[in-house]
């Protein structure tokens, strides 16, 4: 295959960045999106130029460090990971557009590679079931039926990736945080925190400057997990319910 | 022991003086922990926030080990090169955890699990540890359902469990197919939870590029911001390594293309021993490799083999479509040549024998580097929505590789590395030959012999996190008196001297072939005399190419841009000038090894039908590597061999047989 390649390059964080063509050519079919940047870097190198920076890792589609826009899609034409992606999805002579993930809360640090930063910090707001080592109870003592700890698995299968927030027009973290607190709350374990679980972790979301929900659904099509739209419905209920309950109290 | 002379003694290494863990204490193996635990100094919870301690990486062992104590009131100061700790490699574990609760009422006990893993282990580990491995797997499951890990469940709503390799009782707890990233998440929670309490200073985007040393105490690390550049020291009262393991010194392996050696071989560079480093995991169901521009292979989970019957053609050569091989004409050969075990013997086993079938010509896919895993039957007996249940994410991603659909035709696998049993050699506490400095997880050597079962690697990490570290910490930093380190002390400075000029020397070379050159070529000789079969001849050949491969490396690599920046480059180069190092030590132990021993098979020392032979009389032993060499760009002096017999008190070793 053929490509013409349109990349953002930006320095730092401060540069202002722009879109650089590339031509590539001699790539196969059955080599992976990030294979590919590794096959343009590989050259790019050879030829005195600074390779394009992208965040990677496992390349199996679980640990969410990849992530990419291609063509104006989070994770590019297939609902997959960038890594899963491969360019059998492409077709020879194609123009392929990357950008990095846009979105305010998640500042570019160079080229494709963005500062997710501001997802841990929602996880460390209230995104757990507190639970010192040492101090938990037979495995087996609280049954949990199937049905609840199938929904919560679903939803615990989040990968951090962004690409929510990268597809949402808004820049909205609903999805991941609605993904969270659904895993969490459904679960026996996590009632004591259920009601500051949620009201800390929107409040988090929104000092991250994270955009607010409209329903528009991109989240949960650009969702390599496909962490389903219906628990964004779930965070908003569980969002009322905890202030209701801390009203009261 | 013997003393007579190993092959290559003078000629690549010398024997140094014998080793032994002091800390294990005797007697019955039942209460050895618990007696462990009682003789430990304690900590006065109101003391502990005076001492700093380090922790390297953020999987399993680090997560669970920097949230533990800082719970405890440590303070924690903790690093990934990862934009955040949840990414740790651990999370690509895909099929369990093990853990000797007996639910299914099927025999299983934790003596049955020290057992089965010294077993397994070719008996080459050490049997204290294991046995308090197989003591905290029952605890692993409480915490990790506690933190609400989404294990599997039954419609009872009882933990549901599954069988893995190596074992006939069904201990394997699991989260569909992404167990390692639900417990992984788990301890990343627990972790964010304490750096929001500010109880652990989190340095992600960090690499630790050498550590200091200070009264030959491990007391603090010097790491660099792979965003900035900048690079920084800091200190402490102890040091953890949880850094994982080596197998990207092959290039293709299933690790993460993050995963590097780089922290493990610094502290061993420093002085502490590196524990049989030639003992590599090669996994027997990955996904094969699809042309030149693979940058990693994809394992199929293990849990596959529960339900998938592996097989090749009779005939050989025989390129027809698997679904125009009738029955008769396939040969299931683990089913016949393992009656009792089956398409679940221990992993180097059922990988040796893929390779036997291959190397006979009978491989399927491409190049014959391939046998099938065959789901039809398992669609028959169960039906599709069942298989679908229960491996339906490792089926999307097999075919989201190859393009072909699991369903309909047999996948095509073959082994691939996938874990290093070698690492860091530590006592009972964890400790390395460096006071002050804990190896945990994957990083040290210690729990799985020379075979991992399948599922022991999360609960290894998870044992030693939770578990472990938090008890022998206490007992180190309770024994110790810490002075203050001056940020100006020599020990500091000249450390942090060193990484600087060795970064400058990378960037000042401006060769003509990239960092990535070097690595595909380090990796193409470990696989070829390194990898699932091993023999004299081709480890000296390979020593010595690799000894020109680190001659050439300092010559011609290119490493674009600078050091003040984000530069992949000069990360990438880092990791493989010490891959280059730290494959010349493998290629040693393994020549040293004149026996076959798990994953480790050397082609001289096996029975007449072809199975692995150890030499219990000679090899009974964990090789300890002293670095001897100062070499500064890459020049290695002869390392020094010291041995730590291994005493087995309860398991007896016995040829390991699973037919």
């Amino acid at each position: 295959m053929k490509l013409k390649l349109k990349i953002w390059r930006q320095k730092n964080a401060v540069d202002a960045g722009g879109m650089v063509s590339y031509d590539l050519e001699g790539v196969s079919t059955d080599m992976s999106f990030l294979e590919m940047l590794d096959t343009l870097n590989e050259k790019l190198i050879m030829e005195g130029e600074d390779p394009v920076a992208f965040d990677h890792d496992c390349r199996e589609g679980i640990c969410g460090s990849c992530g990419v826009v291609i063509n104006g899609d989070a994770h590019g034409p297939e609902q997959t990971t960038t890594c899963q992606l491969h360019m059998r999805s492409f077709k020879d002579g194609e123009e392929i557009i990357i950008e990095p993930w846009r979105a305010a809360p998640f500042p570019v640090i160079k080229d494709l590679v963005v500062d997710r930063g501001a997802f841990d910090r929602i996880i460390g707001a209230g995104g757990y079931i507190t639970a010192p080592t040492g101090s938990s109870p037979e495995g087996n003592s609280t049954r949990i039926p199937k049905p609840d700890a199938d929904a919560a698995f679903a939803n615990a299968t989040c990968i951090g990736c962004g690409a929510c927030v990268a597809a949402c027009p808004n820049g909205s973290a609903s999805l991941f945080v609605s993904a969270k607190v659904t895993h969490l709350n459904l679960l026996p374990q996590g009632q004591p925190e259920r009601t500051t679980r949620v009201l800390d972790m929107v409040e988090q979301m929104d000092a991250e400057g994270f955009g607010g929900c409209t329903n528009t659904g991109m989240c949960t099509v650009s969702c390599p997990k496909e962490i389903p739209f219906t628990s964004i419905a779930n965070l908003n209920k569980e969002y009322r319910r905890a202030v209701q309950q801390s009203n009261k109290a | 022991m013997t003393d007579q002379t190993m092959v290559g003694e003078g000629e690549f290494y010398s024997v140094g003086g014998p080793l032994a863990d002091d800390k294990a204490p005797d007697g019955e193996i039942q209460t050895r922990w618990e007696r462990r635990k009682f003789a430990s100094k304690l900590v006065n919870p109101a003391n502990r926030r005076k001492h700093k301690v380090i922790v390297v990486g953020t999987g399993l062992a680090g997560g669970a080990a920097g949230a533990s104590l800082a719970e405890q009131g440590y303070h924690v100061v903790q690093f990934c090169f990862q934009d955040s700790p949840r990414r740790a490699h651990s999370i690509a574990a895909q099929g369990g955890i093990n853990a000797a609760k007996n639910y299914r009422n099927d025999g299983d006990s934790i003596y049955r699990l020290f057992y089965d893993t010294v077993k397994g282990g070719d008996f080459r580990g050490r049997e204290s540890n294991i046995y308090r491995l197989a003591e905290n797997s029952v605890k692993i499951i409480d915490q990790c359902v506690a933190q609400g890990v989404p294990f599997a469940r039954e419609y009872s709503g009882l933990l549901d469990t599954r069988s893995f390799g190596g074992v006939q009782v069904q201990r394997t707890f699991y989260a569909r197919g992404q167990t390692g990233q639900q417990l992984l998440i788990g301890a990343y929670q627990a972790l964010s939870k304490q750096i929001d309490a500010g109880n652990v200073e989190m340095h992600a985007r960090h690499e630790m590029l050498d550590l200091i040393i200070v009264d030959g105490r491990a007391r603090g690390i010097v790491a660099r911001n792979l965003v900035t550049g900048e690079l920084s020291t800091h200190l402490g009262d102890a040091v953890v390594l949880a850094t994982g393991g080596y197998g990207n010194v092959f290039y293709l392996s299933t690790n993460a293309k993050g995963s590097n050696t780089s922290a493990i071989w610094r502290a061993h560079r420093r002085g502490a021993y590196f524990g049989n480093p030639c003992y590599t995991q090669i996994h027997p169901t990955c996904i094969p490799r699809s042309g030149d521009h693979q940058s990693k292979l994809t394992l199929m989970s293990e849990s596959l083999r529960n339900d998938g019957r592996i097989w090749v053609p009779k005939k050989h050569g025989d390129n027809r479509p698997a679904a125009q091989i009738p029955e008769d004409e396939r040969d299931y050969y683990l089913e016949r040549i393992y009656p009792a075990f089956g398409n679940l013997v221990p992993r180097d086993i059922a990988s040796r024998a893929a390779k036997n079938v291959c190397d006979e010509g009978r491989g399927v896919g491409p190049g014959g580097q391939g046998v099938y895993l065959d789901f039809a039957d398992a669609i028959k007996r169960m039906g599709e929505p069942a298989v679908r249940e229960k491996y339906g994410n490792l089926f999307d991603m097999y075919a989201r590789i190859t393009s072909e659909n699991p369903y309909k035709q047999p996948m095509r696998i073959y082994p691939a590395v996938h874990y290093t049993m070698g690492g860091l050699w530590v006592d009972y506490d964890l400790q390395t030959t460096i006071p002050g400095l804990f190896a945990a997880g994957e990083a040290n050597f210690s729990d799985h012999g020379a075979n991992r079962l399948g599922a022991s690697a999360l609960m290894q990490g998870l044992s030693d996190g939770y578990f472990i570290l938090p008890t022998v910490l206490n007992n180190y930093i309770g024994s110790q008196k810490f002075a203050p380190v001056a940020a100006d002390a020599p020990e500091v400075t000249e450390v942090e001297t060193l990484v600087k000029e060795r970064i400058d020397k990378l960037l000042s070379i401006n060769g003509d072939r990239t960092v990535d050159s070097f690595h595909r070529e380090l990796g193409q000789i470990m696989w070829d005399y390194c990898g699932m079969a091993r023999n004299d001849a081709g480890l000296r050949k390979a020593i010595s190419e690799i000894r020109q491969l680190r001659e050439e490396f300092w010559k011609r690599v290119r490493v674009p841009g600078t050091g003040a920046e984000l530069n992949q480059s000069l990360e990438k180069a880092n990791r493989v000038a010490d891959f280059i190092e730290l494959g010349e030590l493998m290629c040693i132990d393994a020549l040293m090894r004149e026996e076959s021993c798990g994953g480790h098979f050397r082609e001289e020392s096996q029975t007449a039908d072809g199975e692995a032979e150890r030499q219990d009389d000679k090899f009974s032993f964990v090789a300890a590597w002293e670095y001897a060499g100062e070499g500064r760009f890459g020049g290695t002096q002869e390392p020094v061999l010291h041995k730590e017999d291994l005493i087995f008190d309860y398991v007896h070793p016995a040829q390991r047989t699973y037919a």
